[in-house]
């Protein structure tokens, strides 16, 4: 009994740690609708500043004041960084600022690694709370305790702060609708830039409250950022007593969990997450979220097929790609053919994301889904690369079949998560399950056809392969199923008032694009010669939304620039430099403020903006945007 | 759009030939080596690490390089990613034209070039990789590793635990394929030396996301007499924490692996245990005259101690340098064959590289940890040659694949 209580409070004390760290980012998404990647980052900064500080100030003064000034410190950096980058793009297709964030956060890990050296850094444990009192003849930590006051204090804090103040009105307005707070002539800028410092102030306080806890490492940005998204998708976003609620939930269940099952914690929170959505689309005080504008169907020009002349351009391309073998020696095409994997794996998300509206987290899992089902049939059944290039898309399908089923209940931010959910839960099954996917140690010996050995085969092969794919999505795009596809995405109502079902029609889209993924995976196997977990893992699915956002999400296939251009990038950074992480970052955050509809998009409008305006005769009626969607 | 598109695609693709065609022109008389290792993804370990192989490429290079020629290292990150590392490899291989390929700190990474060695025949000496499949099960002719294998260490830490009167054990480790294997044989060689032992309770945290508290809790409620450890790093510091905090380590044994790394005791300061059983490198007091050497020359040209990295990353190109002084060539064949049976001198002592399984016999300290002036160090410490921690050769050879 004695060790159920203590396990309980030791629960509770990690439902405050994963709230205090969480909490930040449902109050900034909340209202800005700001997917903050960054949020582990300033995390992370919190815990370094506050090691620091309370290196150099003594005693429980010292210590708590290290705390809080570290907090408001990173809040004060946040605060800038909320002015000179976010503010710039705010008006970005959705997902854009992940982007930007993104950058930021590989940015803040080479310059911790600058500032504060390579080492672990074990900060101080709170004075006069390193002991334990003794909770029915069990030690419970007082740090532990103070923790779980400190979670509801901070919620209670924030419901004042939300409910009984002017700010806390127009900020809790603003969640409501934007725009009708701006017509009420509020000032939106400087009420966002106090939300995303808020924001950053209460993330940089949760890491900084871990230095007596655990140590402060490169690695903790990462290590929390899924865990605080799913914490506040759980509890609904924008909602800050359902986030409290949220990380009760898992902590709790963490704590009696591994009384039972040792590995568990490896995958409970996706395996929670995932039964949640599936169960309340909106987490637990989610309100259906209001999508605002729809970006993708408004801002974008008509598609349109390629004109003749774009055609013999793009045919040329192919023709030079097709070239570069005599060109390029073997490293080089290695290095060609991994760049087209990755464009096949990019346009395989963008017929998801910007023809079908459904932006997934999750891609890693069709992708890695492949690469397995590619590597095991080589390994148990000997198959042939032929064979075991038709098996990688095969698997890649089943999984897309079978996740899309639910996934295509949900839209927005939910869905996105409860795909990252399921590649998690992907990921942690390759990962744990030793005898049949060799766990962390992979499938070895997964090499090419004799055919397709030398390294200009195997480039052409992933040429034609790509080149197919490519075709192949864009003919969907405009094909019947194409339109029926973008009619849902732009006007789910209007769609299925002249008989197209949305589930439906997303659900072959995600189908599609899974068995795509799946391929791409399947020529990762092959060209790599063996497979790890990590092509399951959340980094892979960020590549993938890195690719298409990079290339321009509003357009069809500019993800295929983003591929090549973020591909060489990182290849070519990482054989350059150690500081790959700040230079890439800078590049990403540059490309964001520089092109903020993705570098395809932003140069055809370059390009099409004044070819547009000296077609139309000044004065005529330009295409009325449709109202958005989803405020049903 | 479109077009812009595919003058996007034709520039960057032309960009693209400048940047890969273009090999840099080596001096004839260079050997070159590639190295790969996870700098920016372990930056703790890795640093040392470089630290340690510059220091012994400076020192080959002074006294005459390899029968006279220049040793030129070109060294690449993986980023921790075990593709990266392929990637990597083949440029190092495809582009540089390297004689042979070494580094490596994660298993998998590790496994991953071992993998393209066999495949385009090339050598590659792995320094940190410590899974057994790297020279056993999935063992291969081009690929040698240089640390004392998991294996290894849980042999010497299972020889001390079995003289602990200790018989109820729970363990906790990391859960992945290090951490299941390192468990898997401290039980196996535990049971075989005391067969009257059992296994009471195992946690399996996520690497680098423990829950210190409950795992401390859920361990203590199994009461042990004594606790297996496998955590490092950061989860190490959270498990020590809590598990002090909780009582956990009070009056119980605890055996624990690389815990006496410095790279890993240095961190906990005051607050490292007391008395745990370790496997690591008390740099501070190895006081044998090939160790003051080296720490001397390390501390002269770095002004800092050496870490344990430091010393694979010294000892890896030691070797490596040996082998291409007995080879006299860069065929691969040559070089395989100058490694098998190969010995050198290192800071740690006689080192051989087995030639039936390709395992160096470099050795680890075994003591107990204490704390001495506000540090965690290593004490009533003895090195333990990797040689005498290794199945039979009747046992090694079905454990690796032959021919």
């Amino acid at each position: 009994m004695a060790l159920y209580v203590v396990q309980f409070l030791t629960g509770l004390a990690n439902a405050s740690s994963l709230f205090l760290a969480a909490c930040g980012l449902s109050v900034i998404f909340g209202v800005t609708r700001i997917v903050n990647f960054a949020h582990g980052a300033f995390y992370m900064l919190g815990a370094y500043v506050a090691y620091s500080l309370t290196q150099r100030l003594e005693g429980g003064l010292g210590f708590w004041a290290g705390i809080l000034v570290a907090a408001a410190v990173v809040a004060l950096v946040g605060a800038l960084l909320e002015m000179s980058l976010l503010r710039r793009i705010y008006r970005a297709p959705e997902l854009f600022q992940l982007l930007a964030t993104f950058g930021v956060t590989l940015m803040v890990e080479d310059l911790v690694h600058l500032i504060w050296g390579p080492q672990d850094l074990v900060g101080p444990r709170a004075p006069g709370l390193d002991g334990a009192v003794t909770v029915l003849g069990l030690p419970v930590p007082t740090y532990d305790l103070l923790l779980i006051v400190l979670g509801p204090l901070v919620l209670g804090a924030l419901w004042l702060l939300m409910h009984r103040t002017r700010w806390g009105v127009l900020v809790r307005a603003a969640t409501e609708d934007r725009d009708m707070v701006a017509a009420l002539g509020v000032n939106q800028k400087w009420l966002f830039t106090g939300v995303f410092t808020l924001g950053i102030f209460l993330a940089a306080f949760g890491g900084a409250l871990q230095i007596p806890r655990t140590a402060v490492t490169h690695q903790m940005d990462l290590s929390i950022i899924a865990e605080v998204f799913v914490v506040v998708v759980i509890g609904g976003l924008g909602s800050i007593t359902g986030a409290f609620l949220a990380a009760v939930l898992i902590a709790e269940l963490n704590a009696f969990g591994i009384l039972v099952l040792p590995g568990i914690s490896l995958v409970l929170m996706f395996l929670v997450m995932a039964v949640v959505l599936v169960i309340r689309p909106w987490g637990f005080l989610g309100k259906p979220i209001q999508t605002g504008v729809k970006t993708i169907g408004e801002a974008t020009r008509p598609w349109r097929p390629w004109s003749p002349a774009t055609s013999v351009l793009v045919a040329a391309a192919i023709l030079l790609a097709a070239l570069m073998p005599l060109l390029l020696g073997s490293y080089g095409l290695s290095v060609g053919a991994q760049i087209l994997i990755a464009v096949v794996f990019a346009v395989s998300l963008q017929f998801q994301m910007s023809t079908g509206g459904l932006d997934s987290f999750g891609h890693a899992a069709y992708f890695g889904l492949g690469a397995y089902g590619a590597a095991l049939a080589v390994e148990w059944s000997g198959l042939p690369m032929e064979a075991a290039l038709l098996v990688g898309p095969l698997a890649g399908l089943a999984g897309a079949l079978v996740f899309g089923w639910f996934c295509v209940r949900l839209s927005g931010v939910y869905f996105a998560m409860l795909t990252l959910a399921f590649a998690q839960i992907t990921w942690s099954v390759a990962f744990q399950w030793v005898e049949v996917t060799g766990g962390d140690n992979g499938i070895l010996g997964v090499w090419p056809s004799d055919w397709a050995s030398s390294p200009a085969a195997f480039y052409w092969l992933t040429l034609a392969v790509a080149v197919v794919c490519v075709l192949v999505l864009r003919h969907l795009v405009f094909s019947p199923f194409g339109y029926r596809l973008r009619a849902v995405r732009d006007s789910t109502v209007r769609a299925e008032a002249i008989g197209i079902s949305r589930q439906r029609t997303q659900y072959v889209a995600f189908a599609v694009s899974g068995t795509a993924a799946g391929l791409a995976g399947a020529l990762f196997a092959f060209l790599k010669g063996s497979i790890f977990p990590d092509v399951l893992s959340i980094p892979t699915s960020i590549d993938a939304l890195v690719m298409v956002l990079l290339g321009g999400v509003a357009t069809v296939s500019g993800s295929v620039v983003g591929a090549i251009v973020y591909t060489m990038a990182s290849i070519w950074l990482m054989s350059a430099t150690d500081l790959s992480r700040l230079v890439l970052g800078a590049v990403i955050v540059f490309l964001v403020v520089a092109f903020p509809q993705g570098i395809v998009g932003s140069l055809a409008g370059l390009v099409a903006g004044p070819l547009e305006r000296w077609r139309r005769p000044a004065g005529a009626a330009r295409p009325v945007a449709l109202p958005a969607e989803g405020r049903q | 759009m479109l077009k812009t598109l595919s003058r996007l695609f034709a520039i960057s693709t032309l960009v693209g030939t400048g940047l890969v065609a273009s090999a840099p022109a080596g001096l004839a008389a260079d050997i070159k080596i590639g190295e790969i290792n996870s700098y920016s993804a372990l930056p703790a370990f890795t640093e040392p690490y470089r630290k340690g192989w510059q220091l012994a490429v400076e020192e080959i290079n002074a006294s005459g390089g390899i029968n006279g020629d220049k040793l030129v290292v070109i060294s690449k990150d993986d980023g921790g990613k075990p593709a990266a590392a392929v990637t990597a490899a083949n440029e190092l291989v495809a582009r540089d034209g390297v004689a042979l390929i070494t580094g490596g700190f994660f298993s998998n990474v590790g496994l991953a070039i071992a993998d393209y060695a066999k495949h385009k025949k090339v050598l590659y000496l792995a320094g940190e990789p410590l899974t057994d499949a790297i020279t056993w099960s999935e063992g291969n002719k081009y690929t040698f590793r240089l640390r004392p294998s998991n294996y290894m260490q849980a042999a010497m830490l299972a020889e001390q635990a079995a003289k602990l009167p200790a018989k109820r054990w729970a363990t906790v480790a990391p859960n992945y394929e290090y951490g299941q294997s390192a468990v898997k044989v401290f039980k196996e060689l535990l049971k075989k030396a005391k067969p009257d032992v059992e296994f009471v309770a195992e946690q399996w945290p996520p690497l680098g996301k423990i829950d210190g508290g409950a795992v401390a809790q859920a361990l203590a409620a199994a009461k042990p007499d004594a606790i297996l450890n496998v955590e490092f790093g950061a989860d190490l510091v959270q498990f020590v924490r809590e598990g002090t905090t909780r009582g956990l380590f009070k009056d119980r044994s605890v055996v624990s692996f690389l815990t006496g790394e410095p790279e890993y005791l240095e961190p906990l300061k005051a607050e490292a245990p007391e008395g745990w059983i370790v496997t690591g490198y008390p740099w501070y007091a190895v006081d044998t005259p090939e160790h003051q050497t080296f720490m001397k020359a390390y501390e002269a040209k770095y002004d800092q101690h050496p870490y344990l990295g430091s010393v694979v990353g010294y000892v890896e190109f030691k070797t490596i340098a040996e082998i291409l002084k007995k080879a006299k060539s860069t065929e691969t064949d040559d070089l395989v064959a100058a490694a098998e049976g190969i010995s050198l001198d290192t800071p740690f002592g006689k080192i051989t590289m087995r030639a039936i399984d390709h395992q160096s016999t470099l050795g680890a300290f075994v003591g107990k940890t204490a704390v001495k002036d506000g540090k965690g160090v290593m004490v009533d410490f003895k090195y333990e040659d990797g040689a005498n921690y290794l199945p039979s050769d009747a046992e090694v050879k079905k454990l690796r694949p032959q021919g």
